[in-house]
């Protein structure tokens, strides 16, 4: 999907086109993985989670096994964490990944790609747990703009939004209903 | 186990010099913080980069072994480098004061200072003299923080909560800067706590604690979801503060015997070293009820929480 330049409050995604995307997602996982190869699905927290969540049951159903998922908490790995400017107080949080993760495709989600600056973190974590044999990275909003060299291997909607603005995923576990709006 | 915090909370603190001047929040936002620093500890590669390229210098003018290890250990982990500092093996032997000695490592360009050292307030002193962040690691018979902090963690692991849990302290709670903290971090969570000893071993100011005091032992053990036991210092007794050793094990001491009248899952703590068939028997420490080892285990992720934000709140300094 190509929604071309947004420049105000909009919902982008309602309840409906997410669950589309997600199932674009998973068909364009399940058709570049092999039978014999072990995959998993790690999020980046917190939206990141729950969408990881959703996608290793839907691939779980469409390979007939089971895809485990796992939650990376990426705090530590932030390239912002001795910069004065940055306004937020990172909050650590666990990092959780019930398997092993050598010798698999990991497919890392996050819900919004922008800088890639997460991304870069979220590889630099993951490396520390063992050496797998792909990262691959599935998005649910591209919104463009990239400050890194990094591009997501699967993306459900790309949607170019200026750095004035703010992409906003919502999801029923966290947020009462799923949406994506764009402030 | 953590709950919604207040999303305009902020670690402001870029010290940790004592739990006394702590509220909830921030005694649970560090426990909540040493949390996300457990798992590192059980990865291949059990280092992260939070303070890379960071000095902290361990400075001990009193001997230690848990401590100091877990801090270097907690700084390593989070990709500092660490300079070794002992009473024994630097000039304070040739007589070189606390704040020339905490000037010259800062001058080397140290970020952090953690301190041990036998004068209570000493770890305020430099932290009103120098730059680097200053973290509190036993003072006199004031405060040992982070030994506190990793106790509550500890009990929370055990039993999700803090609120309405008995605790007792037991022994020489006068010379105890771990009692010192404990009383601080435990009474804010929630707990009741019972200081337990003979007259001769209580603070002289009990009473205007929040806690409640007891010379007996046997009279409230039955009643105690935790038991912390103390052990007795003897490098810091003045004259005789009882009888004799046997006769302090007869009543306060941790006995097999004595763990009967107890709860059956009481948790039984000590912030070590252990004197063992003094404070506490050996059966009893190595028992089913100890923690004393996760306690030492849960060091390592609580002080690095406590490294990670006192670092975190000098930055935004700037």
């Amino acid at each position: 999907m190509w929604f071309g330049a947004i420049d105000r409050m909009k919902v982008i995604l309602d309840a409906k086109q997410i669950e589309a995307a997600l199932s674009d997602l998973t068909d364009s996982i399940a058709q570049q993985v092999s039978a014999n190869v072990d995959i998993a699905v790690i999020g980046i927290r917190s939206r990141g989670e729950i969408l990881a969540k959703r996608l290793s049951q839907r691939l779980s159903d469409k390979l007939g096994k089971t895809v485990p998922y796992g939650t990376l908490d990426i705090t530590l790995y932030r390239d912002d964490l001795n910069d004065p400017q940055s306004d937020a107080q990172p909050t650590v949080r666990s990092t959780e990944l019930p398997f092993d993760i050598n010798e698999k495709i990991i497919i890392l989600v996050d819900d919004v790609l922008y800088t890639g600056r997460s991304t870069r973190a979220a590889m630099d974590a993951l490396v520390d747990f063992g050496r797998p044999k792909a990262i691959r990275l599935a998005v649910l909003v591209d919104r463009g703009r990239r400050e890194l060299p990094i591009q997501a291997d699967y993306i459900g909607c790309k949607v170019d939004i200026g750095p004035g603005q703010s992409v906003e995923v919502n999801l029923v576990d966290t947020d009462d209903k799923d949406q994506v709006i764009v402030k | 186990m953590a709950k919604k915090r207040d999303k305009k909370f902020r670690w402001q603190r870029k010290h940790l010099l004592g739990l006394r001047e702590l509220d909830r929040e921030e005694i649970e936002f560090i426990l909540d913080t040493a949390k996300g620093f457990e798992q590192i500890g059980a990865r291949s590669i059990k280092k992260a980069p939070p303070l890379r390229g960071k000095v902290v210098a361990n400075m001990f003018f009193e001997d230690s072994t848990r401590t100091r290890n877990s801090f270097a250990l907690a700084a390593g982990r989070l990709s500092a480098d660490v300079i070794e500092f002992t009473k024994k093996s630097s000039s304070v032997s040739k007589g070189e004061t606390l704040l020339d000695t905490a000037r010259n490592l800062e001058a080397m360009g140290v970020d952090i200072v953690v301190v041990r050292h036998g004068a209570g307030g000493a770890p305020k002193f430099l932290s009103r003299n120098i730059n680097a962040c200053v973290v509190n690691a036993g003072d006199g018979f004031n405060e040992h923080p982070t030994q506190a902090l990793l106790d509550v963690y500890t009990i929370r692991q055990m039993r999700g909560s803090l609120d309405g849990l008995k605790i007792g302290i037991v022994g020489d709670i006068a010379h105890s800067r771990v009692a010192g903290s404990g009383i601080w971090a435990m009474t804010k969570l929630g707990a009741e706590v019972t200081l337990i000893g003979p007259p001769t071993l209580m603070p002289a100011q009990a009473h205007r604690l929040p806690v409640k005091i007891s010379y007996n032992l046997d009279d409230v053990i039955e009643q105690l979801d935790v038991i912390n036991m103390l052990r007795i210092q003897f490098e810091r007794m003045g004259k005789n503060p009882f009888p004799s050793v046997r006769e302090y094990s007869h009543f306060f001491g941790l006995t097999v015997e004595r763990m009967k009248s107890a709860k059956p899952d009481i948790i039984v703590m000590h912030p070590g070293p252990i004197n063992r068939g003094l404070e506490l028997e050996s059966e009893v420490a190595d028992g089913p009820n100890s923690v004393i080892l996760q306690q030492v285990a849960n060091g390592l992720p609580v002080r690095m929480a406590v490294l990670f934000l006192v670092n975190q709140a000098a930055v935004l300094e700037h």
